[in-house]
């Protein structure tokens, strides 16, 4: 059974002129880190939406088409059963955050599963860890940076442990360090737990070495889908404006002119330095 | 110019967020200030408009010490975007949004009506213009919020985080706008945590440290040092990193731009192969 599947899913929200997504047919295994990507505007946003059912329990509009989530058809059931499925991070933490403190904040999900007050407390201080916020729990989450907001969502969404992990643009406001750090959080649970981790993200840099799979989105349709690897390597990713890694372009500019580096494309600086030590130094 | 001399300055709460910062950027000037959470980085660039006066020392705009003119007289030389589009637009359209500033500094109908078309198109907003800001994705909002401040083509332009939520394409298009900006001789500022971005553009950096400056210089000496870029929690731009790990090759490391580091492996793998 897959993660997440969508079957032709076309919506338009309410006053819209045209569908922001149109038929959309995607699969999301479990397991896998799937990166989606494109233009600003292309849907990506609206996408993740249909995952968690906001769309359209929450918000109106016009929805064809199918979303199954862990099994279940996000249409016919209910967002808090959902919620124990999936959690979502959405793109700008102030709109999530809502509690008198911090540690609210992220214990809010387990309080209203009814979790005992032990494992409630050890499940929030994980996560309050693993996001390195765990020093501002008793901090009121809009006293704190934009930046830290942003880990105050991750861990909310974390302490729940749900089977999938939608993050839309997490760490827009972090610093490229602390950005990587949650990522290499996200990528450990996504390897040690098997959570299934969908990422929306246009910094394919920072990235695109944690994903196995990959989604490209243009104008509300998907125009790439695919293994990570294979879809970066090929012409047309570049045509529709997404920022591939600089170790990817290194590695598809040096092939255009002739040096041979091997058939695996590198995903990061530390592979490309790798495929270039071997072939130079062998010479 | 804008010239900081001895800058502090506290929050009410009590948080010192500046401790002693001195600087100066001219006419003219490309700059990109950089540096982890918290680091000050926003606080000290919202002196340059006067949305905050310095608890000590002083900032002068053109001559002008801020703490002796109006923020409304203040921006329309030093125009500021903020970091979150949210906290500045507030218009039922787009277009209206763009029309408030102009109107406010009292700009005539046709200046108005010309200035709007003309930072719609350049941001490409054409379409939007009548619908509502709160309708558009965040990385669209960003444009809109860019493009109302551009309207009034201010001398200075200080842009928090302008890359947010950008694609690619959108952030090639920012910097192509900068650089037309420099040909024109004004001044810009970014706040940005984007490397990669300041990478490709390579503009003088300053790099900020719990209220401090702790590297001021060119971008491409700036982000290949390792070790200040670390304790300033940047990392560093890919291609800088790829060779950091080539020196057993004897290459330089100072490398920022992709096209000069194909050159570069080109040069060194044709020879090699001889």
């Amino acid at each position: 059974m897959a993660a997440i599947e969508t079957k032709n899913l076309t919506y338009t929200y309410p006053g819209g002129t045209k569908p922001s997504i149109s038929d959309v047919s995607i699969k999301v295994e479990k397991g896998d880190f799937v990166l989606i990507t494109g233009p600003s505007g292309c849907g990506k946003t609206t996408l993740c939406r249909c995952f968690n059912g906001l769309i359209p329990h929450f918000y109106q509009g016009e929805l064809k088409g199918e979303t199954i989530v862990s099994g279940k058809d996000v249409a016919k059931t209910q967002t808090h059963e959902l919620a124990k499925h999936v959690g979502l991070v959405f793109q700008n933490p102030e709109n999530q955050l809502f509690a008198l403190s911090i540690e609210k904040d992220v214990a809010f999900g387990l309080e209203n599963l009814g979790f005992p007050r032990a494992e409630m407390r050890e499940r929030v201080d994980w996560a309050l860890n693993l996001t390195g916020i765990y020093d501002l729990r008793e901090r009121s989450p809009h006293e704190v940076s934009g930046g830290q907001q942003q880990r105050v969502a991750i861990a909310a969404v974390l302490a729940m442990q749900p089977e999938i992990i939608v993050l839309d643009e997490p760490t827009s406001f972090l610093d490229p360090m602390s950005a990587q750090r949650i990522f290499e959080v996200i990528y450990e649970l996504n390897k040690t737990l098997g959570i299934t981790v969908v990422l929306v993200e246009h910094r394919l840099d920072l990235t695109a070495k944690y994903a196995n799979h990959i989604i490209i989105m243009d104008e509300g349709k998907v125009c790439s889908d695919g293994e990570t690897r294979t879809i970066l390597s090929s012409e047309e990713t570049r045509l529709i404006g997404v920022g591939i890694p600089k170790a990817t372009l290194l590695y598809n500019l040096l092939g255009k002119e002739g040096m041979r580096l091997g058939s695996v494309t590198p995903l990061s600086s530390e592979e490309m330095a790798k495929i270039l030590l071997e072939v130079l130094e062998s010479h | 110019m804008i010239e900081v001399e001895n800058v502090r300055f506290k929050y009410p709460s009590g948080v010192e967020a500046l401790k002693g910062v001195t600087l100066t950027i001219k006419d003219g000037e490309f700059v990109a200030i950089m540096g982890q959470n918290g680091a000050g980085k926003t606080t000290l660039v919202k002196h340059f408009n006067g949305l905050l006066k310095p608890s000590t020392g002083k900032v002068r705009v053109d001559n002008t010490e801020t703490t002796k003119a109006s923020v409304a007289s203040l921006s329309k030389t030093v125009g500021f975007v903020f970091q979150n589009p949210d906290n500045q637009l507030f218009s039922e359209t787009v277009e209206e949004e763009i029309a408030f500033a102009l109107k406010n500094f009292g700009f005539a109908e046709e200046t108005i009506e010309k200035q709007i078309t003309w930072a719609l198109n350049l941001l490409s907003l054409t379409q939007y213009r009548k619908t509502s800001p709160f309708m558009l994705s965040g990385g669209e909002r960003k444009r809109v919020a860019l493009a109302s401040v551009l309207a009034w083509d201010p001398q200075m332009l200080i842009l928090d985080e302008p890359t947010i939520g950008q694609d690619h394409e959108q952030k090639e298009k920012l910097r192509q706008f900068i650089v037309q900006l420099q040909t024109q001789g004004k001044t810009v500022v970014i706040v940005t945590h984007d490397v990669e971005f300041v990478a490709e553009c390579n503009p003088r950096v300053i790099l900020m440290k719990e209220g401090k400056i702790v590297a001021d210089g060119g971008g491409k000496e700036i982000l290949t040092n390792a070790e200040v870029l670390r304790q300033s929690s940047i990392v560093l731009p890919q291609i800088a990193q790829i060779f950091v790990h080539l020196t057993s090759l004897g290459l330089a490391k100072d490398l920022i731009d992709i096209y000069e580091a194909k050159e570069i492996l080109l040069r060194v793998w044709r020879e090699r192969a001889r």
